[in-house]
């Protein structure tokens, strides 16, 4: 059992709730003003397993880290609260924020990683509002270290780490060396609440805020997006009585 | 005179008197002695004796000017005042034997009447509601069934007919028949009512708005919306929601309950403390009278002094007086910030001392103060599964704030929030500002009534008092039911004042009930509470009034009831108490 340093990365995501989602008038993107930046559910469970493991004392310490405008620092705060010693808040701003992708984003997490000699990066498995599962796995590539992804059970042993993983065809056990980068699916665990105590704790808690520049990344983006358009609507569904009538009207719709 | 002289004289007089007004109207000195069902019988007249005798002894002691006094004030059971100190217990005797019936058996006062002599629906009626809504007159047995039962389950009818009327004209058509063929009607929404008010007693027709959900109106400037009775609360929210505004009331039924059974329920639910009742923020009702006259008092103005304010008399009054086919209501802006604290603390007067410093710091911010004690936490947890967010505590609260600007409620909040830690008012708690832990957080408070289904038969007690005495009546009465009850909990809107008291056995228990009641109608009698302060009295408690209403007001009601309805034909045996004559 040596003891680390944990980085965890929290993202902040757009929490839309459903009948809000609108495309922009432009069709370049969907309307985000107004609505209400928060932690990514992924990112919660894994701050939620960094800290568990502080606890068990298999860790030293747990960094947050959240790269974004000055709202993510809410964000830290949130994980702090959780039980997080430190944050770390990448200051990302307008258009450069909006063309945030998953490569910039582990270009800056193996900086920080290599600057704060962490020994394991845990993060959400996905994003919710862009769904790309990418940011982790792009992370060990850049470093050069092992992944487990998908992780629904994480646990030390000596300086290796077991793991179980969600796949499609069932679970996979593996057991992965450190340093290793660790993406957490949705039955890890069950992020605790922030209790008051905590709250105020983490007010006082340090958050220190680095530009990319300074861990010499470069953010722009190697993609462009074309079109945002919203998907088509739904068409009223059809009785029939009989299966005749069925194979009519399907043949109508040439579908048959 | 000795004072046995007094006293026997004064039992003479009193007697005779009594009686003589007992037998001439429904109006009675004594409170308590209406609870007794007509007719007059030989155990009334013994209860009589006994209990003037009581009163006649006691009142030899005091000042004599109380008893001009008695007709207008005095609750039934004042158990501080001087007058009753040494006869708690022979009060509480008479009061339970005033549950038996005429046999000397037990009836409880919220057991259903006898049938009153409406017609029966015959192939004729049946033949006219399919001419006026195809399609839309439900006989089949299995259809009707969930309409006959009650959301708690507890209250069955017999009824055969259900309508489905689509507009206000239907429905005028539907009661301009019943009332010329004496056929009694049973309005119905959502049919979540929990005092047995929806659903019929015995062969009532069944009138369901639930087809009649269309928006009509909705004015973005005002705020004002018009709708149909039978729309959802919870599809208006989601419609205002999308136009940046919510409804003025929120209660846990809202997936089924309807805006018509709202407003005929006069609902208070969880933002009451924020937005008011119903009486202020329905703005216009669209009526149909029992002869299937239409009233139109639809308006959609927020200030119109032209008259009685008539939509007041049919908020709140349990289909009884008209059913209501559309309404306008007030609604507020959605709140740009909603923050959701869950508290817990150590003791009942600490939550009062949070409640006040609560309202000091976040004043116009709070949205919703609610509570529940750490018996409803432990139901919570084993039959829903749902996990303590914090340590366990004996009481815990859900504090809700709704403001336009979400930095500065985030900086009243810490500030509230700190001084509650620092003083030690609360001894642990959360905070919620995401949709997701904030829709958490509130189900900790709202599925308790679901919880409580699981526990057992579950007998429900919705008491307004005065704040500071709400959670006394919980503990008096755990002690007073002692192994008897399986479990009970108290929880509910302590910012208004309202508790929710609920006792719990694993199967329905007369002996339990008897211990219940009338002790806990008592009970709020002597704190001058209300023994129904949102769930109405439907069937269950219409027997009750005479608790928190005198006995001139009663009577009164039923006046304006005989008006509006002279054939008694919409929703009877409900709301108004049995001993008041119907012509």
């Amino acid at each position: 059992l040596s003891c680390k340093v944990l980085s965890s990365v929290v993202t902040p995501c757009y929490c839309f709730v459903s009948p809000q989602i609108r495309v922009k008038p432009d069709n370049t993107g969907v309307v985000t003003d107004g609505v209400k930046h928060s932690m990514n559910p992924f990112c919660e469970i894994a701050v939620e397993e960094a800290v568990k493991l502080k606890e068990k004392k298999l860790i030293k310490e747990v960094v947050a880290v959240s790269c974004g405008p000055q709202q993510s620092q809410e964000t830290i705060r949130t994980a702090l609260a959780m039980g997080a010693d430190r944050g770390i808040h990448v200051d990302v701003s307008g258009k450069d924020y909006e063309n945030l992708g998953p490569l910039q984003v582990s270009k800056i997490l193996a900086a920080l990683a290599k600057q704060e000699d962490a020994q394991l990066i845990l993060l959400g498995k996905q994003a919710i509002d862009d769904d790309c599962n990418q940011t982790g796995q792009m992370t060990a590539a850049l470093l050069d270290w092992p992944q487990g992804t998908f992780a629904s059970e994480v646990s030390l042993e000596g300086d290796k780490i077991n793991l179980v993983r969600e796949i499609d065809g069932g679970l996979e056990h593996i057991k992965i060396n450190t340093p290793a980068v660790i993406t957490a699916d949705l039955r890890l665990n069950t992020p605790r609440y922030a209790t008051l105590p905590n709250i105020m704790k983490a007010k006082k808690k340090k958050i220190v805020t680095v530009k990319p520049a300074d861990l010499g990344v470069d953010v722009t983006s190697r993609l462009e997006v074309l079109k945002v358009e919203e998907p088509p609507q739904r068409q009223a569904g059809m009785k029939v009585e009989t299966v005749e009538d069925l194979v009519v009207k399907l043949k109508e719709a040439g579908r048959v | 005179m000795t004072r046995d002289k007094i006293t026997r004289s004064f039992q003479l007089h009193y007697k005779i008197k009594m009686l003589l007004k007992i037998s001439n109207s429904s109006c009675c000195p004594t409170c308590f002695l209406q609870l007794v069902l007509p007719p007059v019988s030989t155990v009334m007249a013994g209860l009589l004796k006994r209990a003037l005798r009581l009163r006649t002894a006691l009142r030899c002691l005091c000042d004599y000017n109380m008893l001009s006094r008695s007709t207008a004030t005095l609750s039934p059971v004042d158990f501080h005042s001087p007058f009753l100190t040494c006869s708690s217990e022979q009060v509480l005797a008479s009061t339970r034997k005033l549950h038996a019936g005429a046999d000397g058996s037990k009836v409880s006062p919220s057991a259903a009447p006898e049938r009153l002599p409406f017609c029966r629906v015959t192939e004729e009626d049946l033949a006219f509601f399919r001419k006026i809504l195809a399609g839309r007159t439900i006989v089949d047995p299995d259809l009707v069934e969930p309409s006959n039962v009650d959301w708690l389950k507890s209250v069955r009818g017999s009824s055969e007919v259900l309508l489905r009327p689509q507009t206000t004209e239907e429905v005028s058509q539907i009661l301009s028949y019943c009332n010329s063929r004496n056929l009694a009607v049973n309005p119905q929404g959502g049919n979540t009512g929990l005092v047995g008010g929806s659903v019929p007693v015995y062969d009532e027709i069944i009138l369901s708005t639930s087809l009649m959900n269309k928006i009509l109106n909705f004015d973005s400037i005002s705020g004002v919306l018009t709708c149909q009775a039978g729309c959802v609360l919870e599809n208006l929210s989601f419609y205002l929601e999308e136009r940046d505004y919510i409804m003025p009331l929120d209660l846990g039924a809202k997936g089924s309950c309807q805006i018509g059974g709202n407003v005929a329920t006069n609902a208070g639910g969880l933002r009451l403390l924020r937005y008011g009742s119903l009486h202020g923020t329905v703005l216009g009702l669209e009526l149909v009278l029992a002869d299937g006259q239409v009233l139109d008092c639809l308006s959609t103005l927020r200030k119109d002094n032209t008259g009685y304010d008539l939509k007041q008399l049919f908020i709140g009054s349990e289909g009884t007086l008209g059913v209501i086919t559309a309404v306008s209501i007030l609604c507020p802006r959605k709140p740009k910030s909603v923050n959701v604290v869950f508290l817990g603390c150590e003791t009942f007067e600490q939550l009062l001392k949070t409640f006040q410093l609560c309202k000091s710091m976040l004043g116009e911010i709070l949205s919703a103060f609610e509570f529940l004690d750490s018996e409803c936490m432990r139901l919570l947890n084993t039959h829903l599964k749902l996990p303590n967010p914090i340590s366990d505590c004996p009481f815990y609260i859900v504090i809700e704030t709704s403001g336009s600007d979400p930095t500065h409620d985030a900086q009243k909040l810490h500030n509230f929030l700190e001084e509650a830690m620092t003083s030690s008012l609360v001894s642990d708690g959360t905070v919620a500002t995401e949709e997701a832990k904030i829709k958490a957080l509130w189900s900790l408070r709202e599925r308790v009534t679901e919880a409580l289904t699981h526990d057992g038969f579950t007998y429900k007690y919705d008491i307004s008092l005065p704040v500071e005495r709400i959670y006394q009546l919980v503990t008096d009465m755990r002690k007073h039911l002692g192994n008897r009850a399986k479990s009970v909990v108290g929880y509910g809107h302590v910012g208004d004042g309202n508790l929710h008291l609920n006792v719990t056995s694993p199967s329905k228990d007369p002996a339990l009930l008897a211990a219940i009641e009338p002790f806990v109608y008592e009970w709020t009698a002597s704190c001058r509470g209300s023994i129904s302060a949102e769930h109405g009295l439907g069937l269950k408690k219409r027997n009750y009034i005479y608790y928190s209403k005198q006995s001139q007001a009663v009577a009164l009601m039923g006046n304006i009831k005989a008006m509006l309805d002279p054939k008694g034909i919409l929703n009877p045996y409900k709301t108004l108490p049995d001993n008041l004559k119907h012509i």
